[in-house]
């Protein structure tokens, strides 16, 4: 019973957020519905059982991309009614899309359904007694460590590529200098005087 | 988990000195890039070492994701010889006014490629496959922009970019299908799927495999990258473009042919002799009408790929063993021509890429024209040099697999490839001398470029009995 309403809750929440990210007039606003239709598809996610892919949707949907999304949004100031303004002209084509879109969804449930696609050839089963989060890690860091570890190599590589390709030093910037600065005690910088009435003070 | 480990030594050597050498960079900064260029060779040779234990006969690690055999070994040896090479002609191309330094992540992205082609020779399973591939691209991307006030060097990285983005896209599509109608990444399940009957499915999966590998190993009909990345690149990077990860790419598709599809022989076998015809025929017309050494040494290396599928196409042990003969030849053949262009300098110390700069070198540099020309005759396969060798096993190979016709074509189109490498050779010896180069070559550069070129001459006979019984061993490996 208690699922049954949360159901219906978490999934009337996420299309009516969906709705109105894509009718949101302000931009920004879009995109923070977008992050609540994000979290109520994490709540959907929990009660089928995946509570991995939930995690996954809060962390990195929310966390990192909705969260880009807003910083693009607000720094890059894009007009969007001009990007929407070719609607009427474009709808064919649109409409033509959408069509292809849901042809594909139908073959695809059409090959689940006739079974050509070997789910029960897996390398890794979903297991029936350990919550999934147990069951990746468990795979991610036994039997895929070496390509899990690969994959950490590729990222390092993306970020020495970055910096080599786009670091340049700067002549004649001030660095901080840390140690310097804990160093330096309050007697190397400041000095006590007592200046008689009319001499000034010698700096 | 410790033997695991013990299998996966050199690639854990490469990646933890890539890494310690990258702090001591870190710390280091500018001038620490010569003492690092060496270390990093060092690494490589600690790599080399490392194969000697269970890297090259432990059998399958991590559940078969990873395998540690005589094949694998021998293409690692290839691959981090060829590594070393580039790293240690790096220093004094930068040096001689190209306006950017070498700085010190080169040799540390050279480790970081080499780590992930030892995981592409080793790949077991689709996912391996795909890492490793990853790892040594983007490295190779970041490598082919690295003088970035160089506006072709920049074309060059972003080219090669975007292309190899596309194939990996098409390589991942294939292993998507792949994956999908067989219902494992693991080469030998793979295996077993291919041989439980035709599906259409797989056979789509194995056609886009095979179109995103042709794409890194420059295969025509997806070689269309290559002479701009290779023009652009900084000549060492080109040089270790046309050789280790050309080497890798190779031996990887040999693997996934062999082991993962072995069974479907039949499908793929029309597709890599349509790439190998394509990429002799296309490779030697195309480099008629070049005049970039460069450019005509990525149409030579074209050229050269389409007779390592022959080997390939055979699809027999003694095929394999043929293509990785062939490797190695072309390795040293290539490596040592590219050493060459380096001393292409003009007054002022700027490099010189025009073939018709080597106009008289035969008077100038006697000692260099001489081993330009071995390794030119050697590329064109003219009988005394060990360059006709390596034609003559991937041909014998596909003889023996009963490919008539395509031995034939490849035979006759090898000609064809004869002429451009004459070409230099004539131009060098009997045009009027231009203003000649200015420098030496460095002892090591020296030392290297008589090494390689007494290797390609007949003098290299001696070696040729022990490297046949090597790539036989490591051709045994996958069958």
């Amino acid at each position: 019973m208690i699922q049954a309403i949360a159901f219906y809750l978490f999934a009337t929440l996420v299309i009516a957020s969906a709705a109105l990210t894509i009718t949101a007039r302000n931009p920004v606003h879009a995109v923070l519905w977008l992050i609540l239709a994000f979290f109520n598809a994490a709540g959907l996610m929990v009660l089928v059982g995946a509570e991995f892919i939930a995690m996954l949707l809060v962390i990195v949907y929310v966390g990192a991309v909705a969260v880009l999304f807003l910083f693009v949004v607000m720094m890059l100031n894009v007009d969007f009614s001009e990007l929407r303004s070719g609607f009427v002209r474009y709808a064919g084509i649109g409409a033509l899309l959408a069509v292809g879109l849901a042809a594909e969804i139908m073959v695809a449930f059409g090959a689940w359904s006739a079974g050509k696609i070997e789910l029960a050839r897996r390398a890794a089963p979903t297991p029936e007694t350990v919550p999934n989060i147990e069951a990746l890690g468990m795979l991610l860091y036994t039997r895929y460590l070496f390509v899990f570890e690969g994959a950490g190599l590729v990222l390092l590589v993306a970020m020495i590529g970055a910096i080599v390709l786009t670091h340049r030093e700067r002549k004649g910037s001030r660095q901080q200098n840390v140690a310097r600065q804990n160093a330096r005690r309050p007697q190397d910088a400041t000095r006590n005087t007592r200046p008689t009435i009319g001499a000034g003070v010698e700096l | 988990m410790n033997a695991d480990l013990s299998m996966t030594l050199p690639e854990l050597v490469l990646a933890v000195g890539a890494i310690a050498l990258m702090l001591v960079a870190a710390w280091g900064g500018q001038g620490s890039t010569r003492m690092l260029s060496w270390a990093s060779v060092a690494v490589l040779i600690g790599a080399g070492i490392a194969l000697a234990g269970p890297a090259s006969s432990g059998g399958a690690a991590f559940g078969g994701l990873y395998r540690a055999d005589a094949f694998a070994a021998f293409a690692k040896v290839l691959i981090y010889g060829a590594s070393a090479v580039a790293i240690i002609i790096a220093p004094r191309f930068f040096a001689a006014g190209t306006g950017d330094d070498l700085r010190p992540e080169y040799p540390v992205l050279i480790l970081l490629s080499a780590a992930g082609m030892g995981m592409m020779v080793s790949a077991g399973d689709l996912l391996t496959l795909y890492v490793g591939l990853e790892l040594q691209s983007l490295a190779a991307y970041v490598l082919a922009s690295f003088m970035r006030r160089d506006t072709r060097s920049a074309e060059a990285g972003l080219k090669y970019f975007v292309l190899g983005a596309l194939a990996s896209g098409i390589l991942l599509y294939g292993i998507s299908l792949v994956y999908g109608f067989s219902g494992t990444t693991l080469f030998s399940s793979i295996a077993t799927a291919y041989g439980a009957g035709h599906s259409l499915g797989l056979t789509f999966g194995l056609v886009f495999v095979f179109a995103g590998l042709a794409f890194k190993i420059s295969a025509v009909p997806f070689h269309m990258w290559t002479p701009d990345v290779y023009e652009g690149a900084p000549t060492p990077v080109t040089a270790f473009f046309a050789s280790a990860p050309k080497v890798a790419a190779i031996a990887l598709s040999v693997r996934v042919a062999v082991e993962a599809m072995g069974p479907a022989t039949d499908q793929w076998r029309q597709i890599v002799i349509f790439a190998s015809l394509a990429s002799i025929i296309f490779g030697a017309v195309a480099a008629i009408g070049q005049t970039n050494i460069k450019r005509l040494l990525a149409y030579s290396s074209i050229n050269n790929v389409g007779f390592v599928l022959v080997g390939l196409a055979a699809g027999t042990p003694e095929g394999v063993a043929a293509t990785l003969f062939y490797l190695t030849i072309y390795v040293v053949m290539t490596l040592g021509s590219f050493i060459i262009v380096l001393q292409m300098r003009d007054a002022e110390g700027q490099p010189v890429e025009s073939i018709a700069s080597l106009a008289g070198l035969s008077r100038s540099r006697p000692g260099l024209a001489l081993a330009m020309m071995i390794f030119m005759l050697s590329l064109a396969g003219i009988p005394p040099l060990v360059g006709f060798f390596a034609k003559l096993a991937v041909f014998t190979a596909a003889v023996h697999a009963g490919l008539y016709p395509l031995a034939v074509a490849g035979f006759a189109a090898s000609v064809i490839g004869a002429y451009y490498y004459l070409r230099v050779v004539k131009v060098m010896y009997f045009d009027a001398p231009g203003e000649g180069y200015s420098g030496r070559a460095t002892p090591i550069e020296g030392g290297l470029i008589t090494a390689m070129a007494v290797a390609m001459s007949p003098i290299g006979w001696i070696a040729l009995g022990t490297l046949g019984v090597w790539t036989t061993t490591a051709a045994k490996a996958l069958f």
